[in-house]
């Protein structure tokens, strides 16, 4: 997508955190590559946003590494993106937000113009591009946060539980952006709790449990066959711990 | 009681015929303590930030010793800046002494500390709702200093206030580096503290009026200010 070329594949290998004595990830090895959307999914506790967090580099590992494979790695900045689940939104206007993140990434201001207007265009923010962000519903600002993520172009975006605290209308708007977002050729890695944006959302499926990477496979087959207990449990519906 | 209801009655009577030598004196006051407290911001927000966000070594003595500071003596600050500025200290040559710029420089050593170690709160509280969102959008600690320093500005009022309360109750520096001279270095307080002494309770007790009036006013007028503008924003 870019001159360099992709980052991707991100490879994780014998991923482990550790805190105040607990495992909270516990020897994770995959491989993320270009192209299907990759869903993260478990049950509350399972470490699913402590591992985005490991991939993007907000949280050191305590073993193992995290490594970008892709020939345009080398050297890269911060080609990648991160919607949180409470995303924090500057004390300023909802096109300012989208400002800076493009500033932080060095764009010029003749650039950056154009570009938070196409951003807010694409999200349907524009009418609220003058509003302070801060006075947004919980959707609108989530929605932001995608708009803001999304303006650098990044060629990975994690997003932790991006819906988690919405309605269905405001989810729904959500995952319409994150398929937009997924047809700019961005790759899409989320994490959810919520088996039926999984099914909606996921071309794969990566299944952990306390820590634990148990399954990863095509949606399709992940539902139709789980092939660990505890997946099939979870997919049933059944209380996890 | 009958004095104390006399003094009021001559205050009031200072403050409403505007007298040109209490007026002198509460202009120099505003000018002196305004302006100590917009230097004192323009090192302390930094600075204060800057603490809360680098990690280096030392950083936990820095910040402890910003909050010691903070309880320096006016009269230890006086001193020492008269020192500096006397004939025989290293600024002498530029004259400086029982000028207002000396007492300008007096106070903003005074509240430097002060509005640094409120900002360094302001801001490391800050970062513990921003620290994740900044660095994943790429910001760095030099660059997140400004970010949060703008996003804290309706904390850092009341910080900024905290200083100039401090510059402006303050009498022991500007007495000793300003000399309390009549028509050049004589502000509020060293003019109270001399009326005093002197038994001319009226006029100190006007200055004292008018130095808690000015005091709400400003105050006043920060929180109104906040307050319609936190909504917008």
């Amino acid at each position: 997508m870019t001159a360099t070329g992709t980052i991707l594949p991100l490879q994780l290998d014998g991923l482990a955190f550790e805190a105040a004595g607990k495992r909270l990830i516990d020897g994770i090895s995959l491989t993320l590559g270009v192209g299907p959307r990759t869903v993260i999914l478990g049950p509350n506790g399972a470490g699913k946003s402590l591992l985005l967090r490991l991939c993007h580099g907000l949280v050191q590992p305590t073993a193992g590494a995290v490594r970008w494979h892709g020939p345009g790695a080398v050297g890269n900045g911060r080609r990648q993106a991160m919607v949180f689940q409470h995303p924090v939104m500057l004390r300023r206007s909802a096109a300012a937000n989208i400002d800076y993140a493009l500033r932080l990434k060095g764009i010029p201001r003749t650039l950056r113009r154009a570009r938070v207007r196409e951003v807010l265009d694409d999200t349907g923010l524009t009418p609220l591009a003058h509003r302070p962000a801060r006075t947004l519903s919980i959707g609108e600002q989530q929605r932001l946060a995608l708009a803001r993520a999304w303006a650098a172009a990044p060629e990975v975006l994690f997003l932790d539980e991006p819906t988690a605290n919405l309605d269905p209308a405001a989810t729904r708007a959500i995952e319409e952006v994150i398929g937009a977002i997924d047809l700019t050729g961005t790759k899409i890695v989320m994490t959810t709790h919520d088996l039926g944006q999984a099914r909606r959302l996921a071309d794969e499926i990566v299944f952990l449990h306390r820590g634990r990477l148990l399954e990863q496979r095509p949606t399709a087959e992940f539902f139709a066959k789980p092939a660990t207990s505890e997946a099939a449990a979870f997919i049933a519906g059944k209380l996890l711990w | 009681m009958s004095d104390i209801a006399q003094a009021f009655a001559a205050a009031f009577g200072l403050i409403v015929s505007r007298d040109p030598g209490l007026l002198e004196i509460v202009l120099l006051s505003l000018r002196v303590s305004l302006t100590a407290v917009t230097l004192a911001s323009l090192v302390g927000l930094p600075l204060g930030a800057a603490v809360a966000l680098f990690r280096f070594p030392g950083r936990r003595a820095v910040a402890v010793l910003l909050s010691a500071l903070m309880g320096l003596p006016p009269v230890v600050v006086g001193l020492i800046v008269y020192l500096l500025l006397s004939r025989s200290g290293p600024f002498g040559v530029l004259g400086l002494l029982f000028t207002p710029l000396a007492m300008i420089v007096a106070q903003t050593v005074l509240i430097a500390p002060i509005v640094a170690a409120l900002a360094r709160q302001v801001v490391e509280d800050l970062w513990a709702e921003y620290g994740e969102q900044l660095r994943s959008l790429g910001a760095t600690p030099g660059s997140a200093i400004w970010t949060l320093l703008w996003d804290g500005r309706f904390s850092l009022v009341t910080t900024v206030l905290a200083g100039f309360g401090r510059a402006s109750a303050e009498v022991g520096a500007v007495m000793i580096v300003g000399g309390n001279i009549d028509h050049v270095t004589r502000v509020m307080t060293t003019a109270i503290a001399l009326e005093t002494s002197k038994g001319d309770l009226p006029l100190a007790l006007g200055l004292g009026l008018i130095l808690i009036a000015l005091s709400l006013l400003i105050n006043g007028a920060a929180f109104v200010l906040r307050d319609s503008t936190r909504g917008r924003a």
